[in-house]
Order: C-alpha cells, then sequence, then structure tokens
C-alpha cells in the first residue's frame, strides 16, 4: 500500500495554500521517527508521553490509560459498596419481621443501591473500559480532549464521595433511583435527602456527557490510516453508538433533576399540578433518559461480547454489517420506549399500545445479535476459557430478562405486577445479565493487556459457576414470589403472608453471589501480582489493541498502524505495516478524515496539566454549595472561570502552539 | 510484533480548520447535547402549555420588546461574526483582531438589554408553572451566552499575544464564530416560544 492510496486530494482543500500565506509563525520542526532504530524511538517517545513523576505529576495525568485505570478500581469500589448495600437488604428480608434495619435506612439503602450501581458502576465503568480500548483499538495514541478526559474522572469521583459521604451522614437520597415527584418534591421530601440526590445526578451525568465527546471525537478523528468504517472493530461500533445515546439521553436527566432542584431550593412549580405544574413530566423527562440508560449500559456489553466471541471461535463475527447495524438499530428505538415505564400511569391507550409495539419491536435487532454470536460460534472452533464461559453466561442469562421484558411490554401483564419482585427479577436479569457477565468476560480478556499478566484460569471457572449458581438461586425465584404479590421496596414483610421460606433462599442465593465477587477480587489481586507473563497478545486476537505490549507504553504505539483489515493482526501475520513522519519530542499524533480514514493532520495532545482537577474541585465545590443556596452559582462562577482559562490558556509548551 | 513502513505522514500540514480539525467535531457534539437540553426544556414548557387549556394561567402577556431587541441584535451580530470567519480561514491577524473585539462587545451588547428582559416577562418563577418554565428559558439561554461571551473575551485577548499567531488559535476562532451561530440560532425558538405562544393562548 503507498501514501498516495490513503491521501485523497479532494481531503486536502486550498485552505492550506491560504493558510500558508497567513499570520502564522512558522513550525519548530524536531525530530521524526522515519528511519529511527527502535531504541531511540522508544527512548525519545518515553520522554514525551510519560506521566510526570510525583503526587503533582500523577494528578496532572492526561495519559488514557492512567484515567481509565483509576476510573475501573474507582467504579469496581463503587460496585462493591452497591453490593454490600443489597447484602444488608436480603439479610433484613431473609425472614419475616426481622429487625436488622428499620423503614428510614432500608429506604436509603434501597436509593443508594440504585443510584450507585447505575450512576456510579454500570455507567462509569463501561465508559472507563471504552477509555481505555478505544484508542487502542483504533491506533492513536491518546483519547481526543485528554484533559476533558482526566476532568471527567475528578467530577465523577466528586460526585461519588458526595453520594456516599451524605450516606455516611443519615441523609443520603430516600426516594428510590428514580426519585418520583411529589415524593422528592418540597412537599414530601422535607431535609436535604432529594436535592443529594439531584446534584448527584448532574455531577454524574456531567462527566459521562464529557466521556462521550471525547470518545465520539476519538472513532471520528483519530482512527489509524486504513480503518474506513467498514473496519472500525465491532466493540468500537458499540462505544460510538453508545456515546451518542448519551449525548441525546442524559441532558434529560440533568434537566429533570435541575427542575427538581429549582422546585425544591427557589419555589418553582414546573412539577407541581397546583400551581399549573405537573408531576407526571417528571415521569416523561426521567425515563426519557432512564430506558436509553438501559442501552448506555448494555450496547457497550454487547461490544464487548463481539469482541471475546471472534477471539475465542477463532474467526471474524459472522455478520459484521448486520451487527453495527443491530447496534444503531437499538441505539435509535431506544429512545421510542420510554413510556412502558409508565403503563401504570393511566396512559390513553393509543400511547400504550404504541409503546407496547415499539417494546416489542427492539426485540428484533437484539435478536439479529444474538443469531449473529451464535453463527460465528457454530462457524469456528471455539475454545473454552473463562472470557467465553461468562459470555455463555451472558447468553442464557439475557435471553430469560429478554423474555420477562417482552411480557412486561403488553399493558395488562404489566398492571398485574407493577411495582412487585417480578420486576425487580426481570431488571436484575436485564442488567447483570446483559451487562455485568459481559463485563466480567471482559474483565478476564483484557486483564492481560492492563496488567501484562493473565488470571488464574482455574479461579475463573470456579467463579463462574459460583456466580452462575448464586445470581440464579437470588434472582429466579424472585419472579415467583413477584407473582404472589411481593411489592419492591418493602423492609419487611408479616408471616402470615407465607413468604419467608422463598425470601430465605433468596438471600442465601445472594450470599453466594457476593462471595463470587469476593473470589474475582482475589483472582485479580492474584493475577496482578503473581499471574503468568501475559505477553503482547496471550489470546491471538485480532484487533490493534494487542498489537502493542502489554501493559501498552505510554505512547502506546511506536508507530502509527495502518489498517488493511477488519482483524488487521490476523491479515498481517507477517509484520504489521506502520506509517512514519511523525515527530518524537512533541506529543504528536494522527488526525484522520471521518469516513475513510485518510491520513489529514499530524496534530499536537494535549500535555499534562493540574487544572482539570483545579476545575473539576471549583465544580464540584459549587454543586455542592448549591443544594443549600442558589446563591452558589454565582459565587461558584468566578473559581470555575479561572480554573478553565489557567486550563485553556496555552503554557508555552511546543503542543499548545500549533 | 513485526514492522514494515508503509506510508509516510511527513508532509501532513501541523493544523486543519473546520470539519478537518477534531476541535470542531468536539464542539459540534457539545452543541448537540446543549440542544437537546434546550429542546427537552422547551418540550416540557410545550408539554404543560397543552395540558390547561388556559396557558399563561391568568398572567399578564409578556412585553416583548426588550426580547425583540435582543433578536434584532443578535441577528445583526451574524454580519461581523461570519465576516470574522472569512479573515480567520485566511488567517489573517489583523482582521482578526479587530472581528474579535467587534464580536466581544457584540456579545455583551444582548446582555444590557436582557438586564430588562427578565422584568418584562411580568411575572416571577414562583408564581405559577407558567412563570417558571419563562424564567427556566430566559435563564438557560443567558447562561447559554454568559458561558460563549466569556469564551470570546478570553479567546480575544490570547489573539493579542503572541500565542496568537498559531493555526491552531485560527481554529479556535473559526469555532467560536460556530458556536456563536448556534447561540443565535437557539435562541430564536426560544424566543418566539416565551413572547408569541403566550399570545396564542
Amino acid at each position: 500500500m503507498s501514501s498516495a492510496d490513503l491521501t485523497s486530494e479532494r481531503d486536502l482543500p486550498s485552505e492550506r495554500e491560504a493558510s500558508a500565506k497567513g499570520d502564522i509563525a512558522p513550525e519548530h520542526d524536531g525530530p521524526r521517527d522515519t528511519g529511527m532504530d527502535d531504541a531511540s524511538l522508544h527512548h525519545w517517545l518515553t520522554r514525551t508521553w510519560r506521566t510526570p513523576p510525583g503526587i503533582i505529576g500523577a494528578l496532572s495525568s492526561v495519559d488514557h490509560k492512567v484515567i481509565a485505570r483509576r476510573y475501573l478500581i474507582t467504579a469496581f469500589l463503587f460496585l462493591c459498596l452497591g453490593g454490600l448495600n443489597a447484602v444488608v437488604m436480603r439479610i433484613q428480608l431473609s425472614g419475616p419481621q426481622r429487625g436488622l434495619v428499620g423503614p428510614d435506612l432500608y429506604n436509603q439503602l434501597f436509593t443508594m443501591h440504585g443510584v450507585t450501581m447505575m450512576f456510579l458502576f454500570a455507567v462509569p465503568i463501561v465508559q472507563a473500559t471504552g477509555i481505555y480500548l478505544v484508542p487502542l483499538m483504533v491506533g492513536t495514541r491518546n483519547i481526543a480532549f485528554p484533559r476533558l478526559n482526566a476532568f471527567s474522572f475528578w467530577i465523577y469521583v466528586s460526585g461519588g464521595l458526595f453520594a456516599w459521604v451524605s450516606f455516611a451522614l443519615a441523609m443520603a437520597p430516600d426516594v428510590g433511583w428514580f426519585a418520583y415527584v411529589p415524593l422528592s418534591g418540597p412537599e414530601y421530601g422535607p431535609g436535604k435527602r432529594a436535592d443529594v440526590w439531584a446534584q448527584m445526578i448532574t455531577y454524574t451525568e456531567v462527566s459521562s456527557l464529557a466521556v462521550a465527546v471525547a470518545t465520539i471525537v476519538t472513532v471520528f478523528k483519530q482512527r489509524a490510516p486504513g480503518m474506513s468504517l467498514d473496519k472500525i472493530p465491532l466493540y468500537v461500533w458499540a462505544l460510538l453508538v453508545t456515546s451518542f445515546v448519551v449525548v441525546f439521553a442524559m441532558p434529560a436527566v440533568m434537566i429533570t433533576s435541575t427542575f427538581l432542584i429549582l422546585d425544591r431550593l427557589v419555589g418553582t412549580h414546573i412539577f407541581n399540578p397546583a400551581e399549573g405544574g405537573d408531576a407526571l413530566l417528571f415521569q416523561h423527562l426521567f425515563w426519557f433518559f432512564g430506558h436509553p440508560e438501559v442501552y448506555i449500559i448494555f450496547l457497550p456489553a454487547t461490544g464487548m461480547v463481539s469482541a471475546i466471541i471472534p477471539a475465542f471461535a477463532r474467526r471474524p463475527a459472522f455478520g459484521h454489517l448486520g451487527l453495527v447495524l443491530s447496534l444503531i438499530a437499538v441505539g435509535f428505538l431506544s429512545f421510542g420506549l420510554w413510556v412502558h415505564h409508565m403503563f401504570a400511569t393511566g396512559l390513553p391507550k393509543l400511547g400504550a399500545s404504541f409503546f407496547t409495539a415499539s417494546s416489542m419491536l427492539i426485540a428484533i435487532p437484539n435478536g439479529v445479535q444474538i443469531f449473529c454470536w451464535l453463527a460465528t460460534l457454530w462457524d469456528g472452533r471455539p475454545v473454552i476459557r473463562t472470557p467465553l464461559l461468562f459470555v455463555f453466561g451472558f447468553f442464557f442469562t439475557f435471553v430469560i430478562g429478554g423474555l420477562t421484558g417482552v411480557m412486561l411490554a403488553s399493558v395488562p401483564l404489566d398492571l398485574q405486577v407493577h411495582d412487585t419482585y417480578f420486576v425487580v427479577a426481570h431488571f436484575h436479569y436485564v442488567l447483570i445479565g446483559g451487562s455485568v457477565f459481559p463485563l466480567l468476560a471482559a474483565a478476564y480478556f483484557w486483564f492481560p493487556k492492563i496488567t501484562g499478566r493473565m488470571m488464574s484460569e482455574r479461579l475463573g471457572r470456579w467463579h463462574f459457576w459460583l456466580a452462575m449458581i448464586g445470581f440464579n438461586t437470588a434472582f429466579f425465584p424472585m419472579h415467583i414470589v413477584g407473582l404472589w404479590g411481593m411489592p419492591r421496596r418493602v423492609y419487611t414483610y408479616p408471616a402470615e403472608l407465607g413468604w419467608g421460606n422463598i425470601n430465605l433462599f433468596i438471600s442465601a442465593g445472594a450470599v453466594l453471589f457476593f462471595l463470587s465477587f469476593v473470589l474475582f477480587a482475589f483472582n485479580l489481586v492474584h493475577g496482578a501480582l503473581r499471574g503468568a507473563t501475559a505477553g503482547d497478545n496471550p489470546w491471538d486476537a485480532g484487533t490493534l489493541e494487542w498489537a502493542t505490549s502489554s501493559p501498552p507504553p505510554s505512547y502506546n504505539f511506536a508507530r502509527i498502524p495502518v489498517v488493511t483489515n477488519v482483524e488487521p493482526l490476523w491479515a498481517e501475520r507477517g509484520a504489521l505495516p506502520v506509517a512514519t513522519g511523525l515527530r518524537v519530542d512533541v506529543r504528536e499524533l494522527l488526525v484522520s478524515t471521518v469516513a475513510e480514514a485518510y491520513p489529514d493532520i499530524r496534530e499536537k495532545s494535549a500535555t499534562p496539566s493540574i487544572w482539570p482537577l483545579l476545575a473539576a474541585i471549583a465544580v464540584g465545590a459549587t454543586f455542592l454549595y448549591s443544594i443549600f443556596t442558589p446563591w452558589a452559582i454565582v459565587w461558584g462562577a468566578a473559581p470555575i472561570a479561572v480554573t478553565l482559562v489557567g486550563w485553556f490558556w496555552p503554557k508555552g509548551d511546543p503542543e499548545d502552539e500549533e | 510484533m513485526n514492522q514494515r513502513p508503509a506510508i509516510d505522514l511527513a508532509g501532513l500540514p501541523t493544523f486543519g480548520l473546520g470539519p478537518r480539525s477534531p476541535t470542531w467535531w468536539g464542539t459540534l457534539g457539545f452543541m448537540a447535547l446543549e440542544g437537546m437540553g434546550f429542546a427537552l426544556a422547551a418540550g416540557a414548557y410545550l408539554y404543560l402549555a397543552t395540558l390547561w387549556p388556559d396557558w399563561r394561567l391568568s398572567a399578564p402577556a409578556p412585553n416583548h420588546w426588550p426580547g425583540t431587541i435582543v433578536t434584532l441584535l443578535l441577528i445583526v451580530s451574524l454580519v461581523p461574526n461570519h465576516i470574522l470567519n472569512r479573515y480567520a480561514k485566511q488567517c489573517s491577524m489583523g482582521p482578526v483582531r479587530i472581528g474579535m473585539v467587534v464580536m466581544s462587545l457584540l456579545g455583551l451588547a444582548p446582555f444590557v438589554v436582557r438586564w430588562f428582559e427578565f422584568p418584562a416577562l411580568n411575572i416571577y418563577w414562583d408564581t405559577n408553572a407558567y412563570g417558571s418554565m419563562l424564567w427556566v428559558l430566559l435563564g438557560l439561554h443567558t447562561t447559554h451566552l454568559i458561558t460563549d461571551v466569556g469564551d470570546t473575551i478570553v479567546l480575544t485577548v490570547l489573539m493579542f499575544t503572541h500565542h496568537g499567531y498559531s493555526g491552531r488559535r485560527f481554529g479556535d476562532v473559526g469555532d467560536n464564530v460556530f458556536y456563536w451561530d448556534f447561540v443565535v440560532l437557539t435562541w430564536i425558538p426560544i424566543y418566539l416560544l416565551i413572547y408569541w405562544l403566550p399570545r396564542l393562548g
């Protein structure tokens, strides 16, 4: 392949000639990687791309891998905390009239469980996986807008701390993870608990939105030369579609939480029916976000499955185009179903029918994906390792969740089981089956890339069976107890109802499921410290993240790879084609065209900076203060402005000048 | 794994304007999510307006004149904005500096009128839901305006330093022009919703 194949004349408009004549300081050129031997190349790139030493250096890091590792560890800690919430609730419910926790604490427990799992674990961990993998998979050296990415992490941490410190002070939200008005409104939600919910949402959504924009631009503009749209890995497609869903769904929940806090803090009447507002408006706005939210969690998981299955089936994914189109179709359809969360609110019949139909429609592209995966496995020679076991667990569990989903999409059945444990069982099958099992598969699959070591296969198999048995023991009987009429969100029940034995069984399953995560945590630590050395490509997979060392160097690739196939490493077994000509003394990476990924610009990537952390502190403090007084926005504006100017003002690095 | 050089990037430029640059796409991304926020707030307003037969809920109609003047100012500002864009594409420093100063002033001008816009709504945010929604819509757009004008002023100062002589800065000016178009564009539906929809009721 020659450079002429990849550089189209139409992509080089006349602006370039015009700009050459403009008032621009001449470029200070530096050493290039062309013809440089491997040792000096490594030496130069390490010096240019490293995260500075020391505590300030660590806090200034803009390396996507460093940020992603922090994100992953933080999200895992929140998973543990949310899981402990669940364990306490299950102990309380293990028998009738138990007195471990009272109603007030129980309300906080289930709210914190939901909020933590959705906003502090599920969304951040799928985005964090993307922050780590997307730049590696598209063959670039850092994520687009690396400082924005660092900022998003600090905002996320401050949101999580805010929620959990509130919980420690017994002022955690107690209104359910969706905080419906009027319960959360000024009349029925005294104190600061609902405000904590509202502002925690604002923190985490700002963070998710920032990551979504950075991911979209990375995929659009920083792909390796030759990675045209049809050669983008399926996992990257999944993250791209997810990021678009985030961009259009998350503003809805920010609007909802902002309206709520305005009603509570300054006396607006947006959700107050007595003064021309409407309580159902809250539910519409919330679920306009809340339903796509499910797919924000699920779509990246399907991307993980699409990456893992080809590696273990030893053939490229069957129906690549069908899989991509399914992802896009699910992304669009996810915006057309929100009302099925509101069937019990007395909607007009036509509306209910429409949303029943659309809810069933989304099963079609999801079904297409499942059949493509099955076909890939059928036609391949599957090698059964732990990641693939968890993918099988995903199939089994998610399909059950999907079937109860189709049941719940029909209004008469939904009305019958609304707010019962049947619904709890359904969404745990969908969320744990559809997202957590693929995440566990992904953990075993990409752990060697992140740490350079393997996790134990034997412990992995124990983990898988313990998780499958524990999960199904805990959640399958919830369908039954739900059909018997046990409502969600009750802190106890009388013995006469006869729910005692089945609840004891459920709690035993929950303990098993919890123990499976203890085993997983042990396997993670054991693997990181004692695991066998992994090498660059332990699974002999075909995508670009496996072309570099494990763990990857700060600059990801010594030379930017050139892509010729959807599984580039399988297509170029002899030697990977690479691009040369980039500077090595400044952070230079390649910007390419959106559709064809023709090389276009040698772009400078931002250098480490402490300012994103300072900006996050200023923004976080403003959000925190704003639950007490609206003037916080006025007083907070100055420090936010100062830190943002500090962030963007050029400091004289060569990276700032071009 | 083994490598073989296949293409050479040494001749590529170090910056590109408009859709060639990642910053332009980032700006577009933020426009999309902010636009979505506006659309949802407008949707909430229309949802409430259709719910109540007597929308405005017996409040007096707003005085549209301050809002109309803001609208005219914003529309007029598009002309120098696009002249500025042309010079930014040519990377020509003198006219760009003048243009940035003009755009900073044209950004500040609507604030003066906006000060009179809030009382001209003829209702407070805590009177009823109609008042709440007017203040929310106007407040959202004012926040939008403040952030963009702040950004414009900082960039104007930057263009008067030696940091300005860089292709990337001229690209920033282009993106600032692009964003200002968006600020003006989002105002039009909000203006109609605030001042003219209540007159229909």
